[in-house]
C-alpha cells in the first residue's frame, strides 16, 4: 500500500488488518505515542472540511508526529495558479505522508503520481472519500462485531452521497449482506452502482421510500444528510431537506441493538432527542475515524509501534 | 491517387459504417499532406455497409482509437502495391489523450499538463471511465 485513493484500492485482507491495528490502538494508546516521532504530516486541504482535517491533525498528534498544512486554497500557492502536481511534488520535500482534500474529482490521484510520499484522499468533491468508509467499517465492526450476516439500511440522498456509493462497494464485498435502499424518488441510489455492486453480485436489496416500514429489520441504519450544494435548485432542495427524519418515535420501531450511523454534519435529518439514545453511535463514530487514520499513517509510513 | 489501389501506405478496413469520419477526426488525419481517401458505406459481404479510409503514405496509425470506435475493423500495411500485414484491432484497455472527460467537476478541466486517460470497465458494453473521477466516456 503505498497510496490511499479510493477505497477499492484495498483488498478485503488490507481493510482487515488496519481496523486489526485501529482496534490495538484504541486499546492500548499508549503503545503508540512515539511511532511517527519526528515524522511529518501535510494537510493539504484546498476546500475547508473542519472535521476531516482535525481528524487527521489529530491522529498524527497522538502519533507523536507533527503537522503542517493549510485549510483552504486562499491560502496556499493554488490561488496563484500553481498546480496540484507542482504543489505535491514541493510538499513531498517538507512532509512524510499527505493528506489531500479538493474540491475537483481525481486531484489526490493527480497528487499521488506525482508525490515521492504517500498520499490520502481526504475527499475529491463529491467522488470519493476512503477515510469515511474505513471509519464507517471500523464503528461497524465495533459496534456490531462483524460485517457478514447483515442488514443495512441507508437513508436520505442515496443519489449523491459518496459516503453510500463507497460504504456499499465495500460491504457488498462481506458474505449475506442485504441492503434496504431508502430515498425520496429523486435521491435513488444511481444505476450504475446498484449494478456494480448490488445486482452483479447477486445481493438481496430492497428499494423504499418509507424509513417506518423497514426500521425493525435493520442492524445497521446510515442516515445521510440532503447536501444544499449537490443542488441547482433552491426549491428542490427545500422539497427533501425534511423528507426523512429520525425521531425517538420511530426508534421505538427498530431492534434493541440498531447501529445508527451518520457521517456528519448532520442537519436535522436526526432529531437531537435521539442522540440519547445508547443505539445513536454517530459521534462514537466520528472518535473512531481518528484511530482508523492513526492505523492508516502508521501503515502508509510503515511505522512501527 | 487511385482509390482502388495505393503503392505505399495504409488502408483501414471494416470500418462499422458511419464511423469514418470519426476516425478521420480523432487520428486527425486533416494535419496530413498525403492524399487520404475515405470511402463511406461501401458494400460488404460481412458487414453488409463498411467504411474504408486509405492513406497513400507510411502512416503510424493508432490502434486504440480504431479499437474504441470501431473494434472490428483492420489494418492493412501496403508496401510497393502488396498487402505486407494485416492487424486485427482489439478493445483498447486505455485511452489516453483520445477523448476528454465532460465531467466539469473533474481534475482534468483545470490542471492543463496531465493526460486524459479512461479505462475499460465494461468490455461487454465498451464503456470506458475517467481514471480521475469515474466519468463514462462520451457517447460514439
Amino acid at each position: 500500500m503505498k497510496h490511499l485513493i479510493d477505497i477499492l484500492d484495498l483488498s478485503v485482507g488490507e481493510i482487515d488488518e488496519l481496523i486489526e491495528l485501529a482496534e490495538s490502538i484504541i486499546a492500548h494508546p499508549e503503545n503508540y505515542r512515539e511511532s511517527c516521532k519526528y515524522k511529518k504530516l501535510a494537510t493539504l486541504f484546498f476546500e475547508p472540511s473542519t472535521r476531516t482535517r482535525l481528524s487527521f491533525e489529530a491522529a498524527m498528534l497522538e502519533l507523536g508526529g507533527s503537522v503542517l498544512g493549510f485549510s483552504e486554497a486562499q491560502s496556499s500557492s493554488a490561488s496563484k495558479g500553481e498546480s496540484v502536481s507542482d504543489t505535491v511534488a514541493v510538499v513531498s520535500g517538507y512532509a512524510d505522508i499527505i493528506a489531500m482534500r479538493h474540491p475537483k474529482e481525481g486531484a489526490p490521484l493527480v497528487a499521488s503520481m506525482h508525490a515521492s510520499v504517500p498520499v490520502i484522499n481526504a475527499g475529491d468533491g463529491g467522488h470519493n472519500h476512503p477515510t469515511q468508509t474505513l471509519t464507517d467499517l471500523l464503528t461497524i465492526k465495533r459496534e456490531k462485531g462483524h460485517f457478514d450476516h447483515l442488514t443495512i439500511g441507508l437513508c436520505g440522498d442515496l443519489k449523491f452521497g459518496r459516503t453510500v456509493h463507497s460504504l456499499i462497494a465495500a460491504m457488498s464485498r462481506y458474505a449475506d449482506v442485504r441492503f434496504y435502499l431508502i430515498s425520496p424518488e429523486e435521491l435513488k441510489l444511481p444505476s450504475y452502482v446498484k449494478t456494480a455492486y448490488i445486482k452483479d453480485k447477486k445481493i438481496p436489496y430492497i428499494q423504499t421510500t418509507s424509513l417506518e416500514s423497514c426500521i425493525s429489520e435493520l442492524d445497521v441504519l446510515y442516515m445521510t444528510r440532503v447536501q444544499r450544494e449537490r443542488f441547482f435548485n433552491e426549491e428542490d432542495y427545500i422539497r427533501l431537506k425534511d423528507y426523512f427524519i429520525l425521531t425517538p418515535e420511530k426508534m421505538t420501531l427498530a431492534k434493541e441493538d440498531l447501529c445508527v450511523m451518520h457521517p456528519l454534519p448532520r442537519v436535522n435529518e436526526i432529531s437531537t432527542a435521539v442522540d440519547s439514545d445508547p443505539r445513536a453511535c454517530y459521534f462514537k463514530q466520528a472518535r473512531y475515524g481518528k484511530f482508523i487514520r492513526m492505523a492508516l499513517i502508521l501503515k502508509l509510513l510503515e511505522a512501527n509501534a | 491517387m487511385n482509390i482502388d489501389s495505393i503503392h505505399n501506405g495504409i488502408v483501414i478496413d471494416h470500418i462499422d459504417a458511419g464511423r469514418a469520419m470519426q476516425i478521420y477526426s480523432l487520428l486527425h488525419l486533416e494535419r496530413l499532406d498525403c492524399p487520404v481517401a475515405i470511402i463511406k458505406n461501401a458494400s460488404s459481404s460481412k458487414m453488409g455497409r463498411k467504411d474504408i479510409i486509405k492513406i497513400d503514405a507510411d502512416y503510424n496509425v493508432n490502434l486504440d482509437v480504431l479499437g474504441y470506435i470501431s473494434p472490428n475493423s483492420t489494418v492493412n500495411i501496403i508496401k510497393n502495391g502488396v498487402r505486407v500485414e494485416k492487424k486485427h484491432i482489439q478493445l483498447p484497455e486505455r485511452l489516453v489523450d483520445i477523448v476528454l472527460c465532460k465531467n466539469p467537476r473533474c481534475i482534468t478541466t483545470t490542471e492543463q499538463e496531465i493526460h486524459h486517460i479512461f479505462k475499460l470497465t465494461d468490455p461487454e458494453k465498451r464503456i470506458y471511465r475517467c481514471i480521475y473521477c469515474d466519468t463514462k466516456a462520451p457517447e460514439l
